[in-house]
């Protein structure tokens, strides 16, 4: 197996990935931002909320685009990249996706354009129902992405079946309602809130430490502030609910997050911050708080975590049994109908991926020694280190948006925010947090995954296409080029319309505009200047 | 309800077929309008006029061409591996040119340099010509069949890589093929434009949608006697029942000149696909003369139906031939998914496409009627 190869087709699938999810979490949150303002409008009949919608809505126009472009990778790179994964899940994991494009992507794209566009061909009324479908759909696509992604977290409703050699859906309901789809989803989708509440809130800071257009700014913000609240606190609670999600279905996951080597006596105490190392197997300078782990992972006193020595112990039991596995799957591939080769397959059949991990050291897996056995068990623990910081950066950066947001929210109540200049600039330089802390995210759902791409089914180095690395290094140049080349693109618009701000919707009502004498009439009626 | 597993295989090939051409008649008018739009619109305002004509739509139309790959994965995961991996530089090449449409839409007109617009007019033409044609290619392909073989468990391999997998793939059957793909969408964008626009747009483009809708049935009357007597057919000769659990390695094929013509003669009715290509090229072209987009329109989508309907009825019951291991061809009896996965996909269309299909409908009755330049002009602010 050429490693170089599936290490670049693994480089590829995470760098577009990582580029796509720079631009959904935005969309996901400022749709309904733009919806609160909207209504408000609508309600109100007060222009300056329309305004703002539209301005807001000018530059998630501008990501918006984006997302779509890097969007349709996602869509193809399962086919082009990893079609062995296609084959031996597509019953499974390609359902969630083809409903994802009918239920929620027809919506959202269809509707995004008369957002844009249609202003002046909709009433106040179907104009905010557009805003609200585009925002459902949006929402909606993150649900059946993540049902499709908690799938391979934990692969429910599913069975292996010889014949076809592939897994296949045993029950539709299981699949949707898998519990580790349902947390991730409302963790994600209140992270891409929390998004896009700190990108209004650190633009209007901007204008507000400008002393430009205040009215605007103020209601922006106080919008993103309200909004934003009630999403930070809802990431952190979905944030320990995955964390309970994670103790029951995935272990290895949970110990390497939380560099649990030894399995320790409920309940486990939380690991703050240490030294993690893979050779020794222990954690250095470890500063423990007593208890924590064991409520986050069990929400009992009096169960165990399992560590990563006893968790990789029971993966070499596993991997034995996969060989037996294996070795029945060959003798049904090879046309055997006897009774007992297919009974014991059946006995085996849950170890088949733990068998596959062999596949690395020896392409016949039935014949692996002792040594290569022990090899596979070691690799089914991801790397300790990486998860263990990123997790604990991600979890920083989020009590310290829950902290800025928080006060924003305080300061908006006592109406004393264009004060507080601080709390201004602290907004303003936080901007890329939350990104930041979204891609540390998913880098830690995924690596953590590792060594499966379909959790104790399929292993990633099996999943991959034919192809070679040639192709690979080509195509990877090619996209990381391309997607660098548009993403500076991105970025220079989006900083050239935030800092021309809503004079860039072309009223004459707004801060560095000349009055509309010369300009030629719009529908925009004359309105009380913002500030 | 539960339907047979034989007839739900039957019914996604109909269906996957509905999807693309949905997408044909969708994405495709905006592909051809992209193809247009450096040739036909000679000012800036002529061409943002031209992009304003699918400015609001394009995107909910592109999800067409998404749904089909999402539901080919779901429904024929086989083929969705093979066809995309052993097409890997076409389907790069695609990917690549589509990146040019969202931001070439979104962010041309966001920048006043006449440079800037100009080379995102240009993006444009390349996110519609380059998909049009390629798709056509593989087509083309996938009548010829393609080298690819099964293993035992069942991955798929390729013969050659890189250049020496891009370049026969380029034989001049496919290129006929991508011809006439992107004549037709071409020609079909032609006439969006005729129904959307006035003079001196909507004049202009009627010798492009002429000379297109030639080009196009042309080319498709040289591909059916190419197809007669150039290139061989493939035929099952022994597989296991219907309805069984799918199989690709089970099943014996024989390369066959003409074999694509059999349904033909078999099922006399499969003629009104071919007839229905010309017919609908042909009345595009009277009609657009006789100043009629809108007909032209419907009987534009009615000829693009026909063609794509007339590739997929040839190699029926095949999907992706295999040309060097016939016999691990991929067919529509032994490449979907299990029963479960069919029936669960089969009531999500049926429930979502008619809602899809209804707001569709609402959002281009809102924003009808001719986009004028004054309009952008006044609108210059929020147009594309």
């Amino acid at each position: 197996m050429d490693q170089l190869f599936i290490d670049l087709s693994r480089w590829q699938f995470a760098a577009t990935a990582m580029y796509h999810f720079i631009f959904v979490p935005l969309t996901l949150g400022i749709s309904w931002i733009l919806f609160i303002m909207e209504s408000v409008y609508v309600m109100t009949g007060n222009e300056i909320y329309r305004d703002m919608t539209k301005f807001w809505g000018k530059l998630f126009g501008i990501n918006f685009a984006l997302g779509v472009t890097t969007g349709l990778t996602m869509e193809f790179e399962f086919g082009t990249n990893w079609a062995y994964y296609s084959h031996y899940v597509g019953d499974v994991f390609g359902a969630p996706l083809a409903i994802e494009g009918l239920m929620a992507f027809f919506l959202e794209s269809t509707f995004i354009g008369l957002f844009f566009l249609g202003w002046e061909k909709l009433s106040k009324r179907q104009h905010l129902a557009v805003t609200f479908f585009t925002a459902l759909g949006s929402n909606l696509s993150a649900l059946w992405i993540l049902v499709a992604n908690g799938w391979m977290q934990n692969p429910v409703g599913s069975e292996f079946y010889a014949e076809t050699m592939r897994m296949e859906m045993t029950s539709f309901a299981e699949v949707l309602f898998n519990p580790v789809a349902q947390v991730k989803f409302v963790h994600t989708v209140s992270a891409g809130y929390v998004t896009a509440s700190m990108f209004v809130l650190a633009i209007s800071s901007w204008y507000l430490l400008k002393g430009r257009d205040l009215g605007f700014a103020k209601r922006s913000f106080a919008i993103a502030a309200g909004f934003g609240l009630a999403s930070a606190l809802s990431v952190i609670v979905l944030g320990d609910e995955s964390g309970y999600e994670l103790g029951d279905v995935q272990k290895t996951k949970l110990a390497a997050i939380e560099a649990e080597y030894e399995t320790l006596p409920a309940p486990a105490p939380f690991t703050l911050v240490g030294l993690p190392d893979d050779e020794t197997m222990t954690t250095g300078y470890a500063v423990k708080i007593p208890w924590l782990l064991g409520l986050i992972a069990t929400r009992s006193t009096d169960e165990e975590v399992a560590g990563i020595k006893e968790l990789m112990a029971e993966h070499e039991t596993r991997i034995r049994s996969g060989m037996v596995a294996y070795d029945n799957l060959q003798k049904l591939r090879q046309g055997s109908t006897d009774p007992e080769v297919r009974a014991a397959f059946e006995t085996h059949k849950r170890d088949l991926g733990y068998g596959l991990l062999l596949k690395r050291y020896t392409p016949e897996v039935v014949d692996a020694t002792d040594e290569q056995v022990a090899l596979a068990a070691k690799d089914t623990i991801p790397a300790v280190a990486p998860l263990f910081w990123t997790f604990r950066v991600m979890v920083a950066f989020g009590f310290w948006m829950l902290f800025l947001i928080g006060a924003a929210f305080w300061f908006t109540l006592r109406r004393t925010v264009e004060r507080q200049r601080w709390l201004l600039k602290a907004l303003l330089w936080s901007l890329p947090v939350p990104w930041l802390a979204c891609e540390m995210g998913w880098f830690v759902a995924e690596y953590g995954r590792q060594p499966w791409a379909i959790g104790e089914v399929l292993p990633t180095f099996l999943a991959t296409s034919s192809l070679t690395a040639g192709e690979l290094v080509f195509s990877l140049v090619g996209f990381v080029g391309f997607y660098t080349f548009l993403l500076v693109i991105e970025i220079y618009l989006m900083t050239k319309y935030a800092r021309l701000g809503p004079a860039s919707l072309g009223t004459g009502r707004y801060h560095g505009e000349v009055p509309p004498a010369g300009r030629p009439a719009t529908t925009d009626a004359p309105l009380v200047p913002a500030e | 309800m539960i339907i047979d597993y034989e007839i739900l295989k039957f019914i996604w090939w109909v269906l996957v077929g509905a999807l693309l051409i949905g997408f044909a008649v969708t994405d495709g008018m905006d592909m051809g309008v992209g193809n247009l739009l450096p040739f036909i619109g000679r000012t800036d305002d002529e061409r943002r006029v031209i992009i304003n004509t699918v400015g609001p739509h394009w995107d909910g139309n592109q999800v067409w061409l998404i749904t089909a790959g999402g539901a080919i994965f779901a429904a024929w995961p086989a083929v969705y591996a093979a066809a995309f991996s052993g097409f890997y530089m076409a389907m790069l090449l695609v990917l690549f040119a589509l990146f040019f449409r969202p931001v070439g839409f979104d962010y041309r007109s966001k920048i006043a340099d006449p440079r800037w617009r100009r080379a995102w007019d240009w993006g444009l033409f390349a996110g519609g010509a380059i998909p049009s044609l390629i798709f056509g290619v593989a087509f083309g392909n996938l009548l010829q069949g393609v080298p690819f073989h099964l293993d035992e468990f069942l991955r798929a391999h390729y013969e050659g890589s890189l250049l020496t997998a891009l370049l026969p793939l380029l034989n001049p059957f496919a290129l006929l093929a991508g011809v006439i793909s992107f004549a037709m969408l071409t020609m079909h964008g032609g006439v969006w434009l005729q129904l959307r626009t006035n003079a001196p747009i909507a004049r202009r483009v009627k010798g492009a949608i002429l000379l297109m809708g030639a080009v196009a049935a042309a080319g498709f009357a040289l591909a059916g006697v190419w197809v007669a007597y150039g290139i061989e057919g493939y035929r099952v000769v022994a597989q296991p029942a219907l309805d069984a659990l799918p199989n690709p390695l089970a099943k014996t094929v024989v390369k066959e000149a003409g074999a694509w013509l059999a349904i033909y003669s078999q099922v006399p009715v499969s003629m009104l696909a071919p007839v229905a290509g010309f017919a609908g090229i042909l009345l595009t072209m009277l009609l657009s003369r006789m100043d009629r987009p809108g007909w032209a329109f419907v009987t534009s989508g009615l000829g693009m139906s026909g063609v794509v309907a007339t590739a997929g009825l040839s190699m029926f019951p095949f999907v992706m031939p295999s040309s060097t291991h016939p016999d691990a061809s991929l067919t529509v009896w032994d490449a979907p998914s299990s029963h479960l996965t069919l029936a669960v996909m089969f009531w999500a269309v049926v429930i979502f496409l008619p809602i899809v299909l209804s707001y569709t409908v609402w959002c281009y009755s809102r924003m009808w009627g001719k986009v004028t330049e004054e309009e952008i002009r006044v609108r210059s602010h929020s147009a594309y």
